[in-house]
């Protein structure tokens, strides 16, 4: 067994399989991960890594298994429970998924206004707040996606995400297309967001400073299974073909330095 | 401690103690904000004011906040309030929400008669721009037409077949069902109120000219405003959002050359075949009313029809077919190419796309109208 039982765990996807016609994209797949921790999950292009985050959220249907997010069976879920959880998680898209016709302001302000029932001022407080968080500048506030850059877009996203102070945040390639600079910006801030806010977070990435830097455990997808979990040094040591060639390539070594 | 949040105040010989107690989270937020709102009324009534948040269960970004504008508030009045009892956890929290500094308001643009008088000044620059957009537009074209015509090489012909087939092929069963069955609706009409003079067979007359100088043609503009030039609209918006426009140009291609040429000349070529095709199908629908409610049996209808429309008729409606597609092409490029980021731009753009197509297809009939009236077809 790669993934031993684990009593803390926030999301428990068993025995998961997800078909696309013809061709199986999940296979039997189990997956844990603890409350509180960052798990990087990685995998080659096409493994399936944004198909298995969006099987977690029900954005994908999938054919069989069993997927527990804070100890709901998400399949038992009546909507009204499942609607509690989905309040309990922030998920931040590859592309940002900002709503483009509403401003920042608007665009962290709509979950809380949707789901809470306070007044504008602390919306407009607490819009601040986030942004501030994400180190944004509060000028932003009231610009157009269009606007904006692609990093700024991100931490946005990422601040929509946290709009409700959920406890469990999906994050599908933070930092692809940032800078070297900004990535690492982004991941110091997921760190400290994490600190300060008791977050767990689920991180699909490419990004092999971010494995090093910002999570604690990482998860490998290859074949429609979890083929690795453990630490990074647990990584270096596998024998794995294609973790080898990842931790260890060229690209790796100038990472490790 | 869990239940619901509370905020207590105990007095403490000459001090005031606020204790904070239970969840403070987003959950709780309405309460959290009235309970603070409740307590900011104690600013200034003691010089030292406490918070402790020792029994706090749970805190995130809201009950922070909330602490913190409550301690900004009492510190106000000239007392000092502080935090006290922080526990290791939420002291980062605490000191992460204490860098908002001030929040800054929305904007909401002026609400007045001059601002309706802007607004409408506005609406009437905007007219002069767009018609010279179209102008714009039109000339582009014409360029894209004169490189095409010395190179023939960079025509391009699948694209032109390709949309040829969405906005012809694929129009062709709904242009043919309106308009038969507007042909039926004219021919009925007709028929009912002709017969109070007992002039029934005119309606034949009525239908020909009808159909084939005016209704056929427009009718059918229309329909290909809303069906074509709302797609357009729609194709080039998204491809302007997405950037693709801006990609093609900088690989040294005319996005007029390469999207707008090939959308133009489909939609000039399949409006008077559309047009000619409703005009049939409003004939034989006004026929087939004729003969099944009029009682004229077809062989009358067609030998009225021969007498009562000559080929100008029909000339004049084919004349106007490519022209009214040049203008709705020529709007729905011009709104596609000036859609902005958002999706909502895209929807406008749209709508105005389909409201100005139609609309410049009625002024041209109407041009139409009085040029034939005065060369006499």
């Amino acid at each position: 067994m790669l993934v031993q039982p684990i009593s803390d765990a926030i999301i428990r996807v068993r025995d998961i399989t997800v078909q696309f016609g013809r061709t199986r994209v999940l296979d039997g797949l189990d997956l844990d991960v603890k409350r509180g921790e960052i798990l990087g999950f990685v995998g080659p292009s096409g493994a399936g890594k944004s198909v298995l985050t969006r099987t977690i959220i029900g954005l994908v249907p999938k054919v069989s298994g069993r997927i527990e997010v804070f100890g709901i069976d998400l399949d038992a879920a009546s909507s009204s429970e499942r609607r509690r959880v989905e309040r309990r998680w922030g998920v931040l898209f590859q592309q940002g998924a900002l709503f483009s016709s509403l401003t920042v302001r608007q665009n962290i302000q709509f979950p809380v206004r949707e789901y809470l029932r306070v007044s504008q001022r602390l919306l407009d407080e607490i819009m601040v707040a986030k942004l501030v968080m994400v180190g944004l500048k509060p000028e932003v506030a009231d610009r157009y996606p269009s606007e904006l850059s692609g990093g700024m877009i991100k931490r946005v996203a990422l601040a929509r995400a946290l709009a409700l102070d959920p406890e469990l945040v999906f994050l599908d390639e933070p930092t692809s297309g940032l800078d070297p600079i900004g990535a690492g910006e982004f991941d110091e801030l997921v760190r400290t967001l994490q600190r300060t806010l008791g977050l767990t977070v689920f991180m699909v990435t490419h990004d092999l400073d971010s494995l090093y830097t910002a999570c604690d455990r990482i998860a490998v997808l290859g074949n429609g299974k979890i083929i690795a979990a453990g630490s990074i040094a647990d990584m270096q040591a596998s024998q794995h073909p294609w973790l080898r060639q990842y931790f260890h390539g060229k690209r790796a070594r100038a990472v490790i330095g | 401690m869990n239940g619901d949040p509370t905020l207590e105040r105990i007095t403490q010989g000459g001090g005031l103690a606020l204790c904070a107690a239970g969840p403070w989270t987003a959950r709780f937020a309405p309460v959290l904000e009235r309970m603070v709102a409740d307590a900011e009324k104690l600013r200034g009534t003691r010089p030292d004011i406490f918070i402790d948040v020792s029994q706090v269960s749970k805190l995130d970004t809201f009950g922070a906040w909330l602490i913190e504008r409550l301690r900004r508030s009492l510190s106000h009045g000239g007392g000092e309030a502080t935090i006290a009892g922080l526990s290791e956890n939420y002291s980062s929290l605490v000191d992460e929400v204490r860098r908002v500094k001030e929040t800054p308001e929305a904007e909401t643009g002026p609400v007045s008669i001059t601002a309706m008088l802007d607004q409408i000044g506005r609406v009437v620059v905007g007219i002069g721009g767009t018609i010279i957009g179209l102008i714009d537009m039109l000339g582009a074209v014409l360029v894209a037409s004169g490189h095409v015509l010395i190179r023939p090489r960079s025509f391009r012909l699948t694209s032109t077949i390709h949309h040829l087939e969405q906005v012809c092929w694929r129009a062709v069963p709904i242009v043919v069902l309106i308009t038969f069955l507007i042909g039926c609706i004219i021919a009925q009409q007709g028929i009912f109120h002709f017969r109070r003079f007992g002039a029934d067979i005119f309606v034949v007359d009525m239908l020909g000219v009808l159909v084939l100088r005016e209704i056929g043609v427009l009718l059918v503009a229309i329909m290909v405003a809303g069906r074509s030039g709302s797609a357009y609209t729609a194709e080039l918006g998204s491809m302007k959002m997405r950037e693709e426009i801006d990609a093609l140009r900088t690989m040294g291609f005319d996005p007029i050359e390469v999207l707008v040429l090939p959308r133009m000349l489909a939609l000039v070529l399949a409006l008077p075949i559309l047009a000619f095709l409703g005009a049939m199908a409003a004939l034989y629908g006004g026929g087939l009313v004729a003969w099944l409610y009029g009682g004229v049996d077809p062989e009358a209808f067609l030998l009225r029809l021969r007498d009562a429309i000559s080929i100008n008729h029909f000339i004049v409606g084919m004349v106007k077919a490519p022209v009214m597609a040049a203008v709705i092409g020529i709007v729905a490029c011009v709104e596609g190419l000036a859609v902005q980021g958002s999706a909502e731009s895209l929807g406008q753009h749209t709508t105005s796309s389909v409201v100005k197509g139609i609309f410049f297809v009625i002024v041209m009939d109407g041009v139409f109208a009085i040029f034939f009236a005065s060369i006499g077809m």
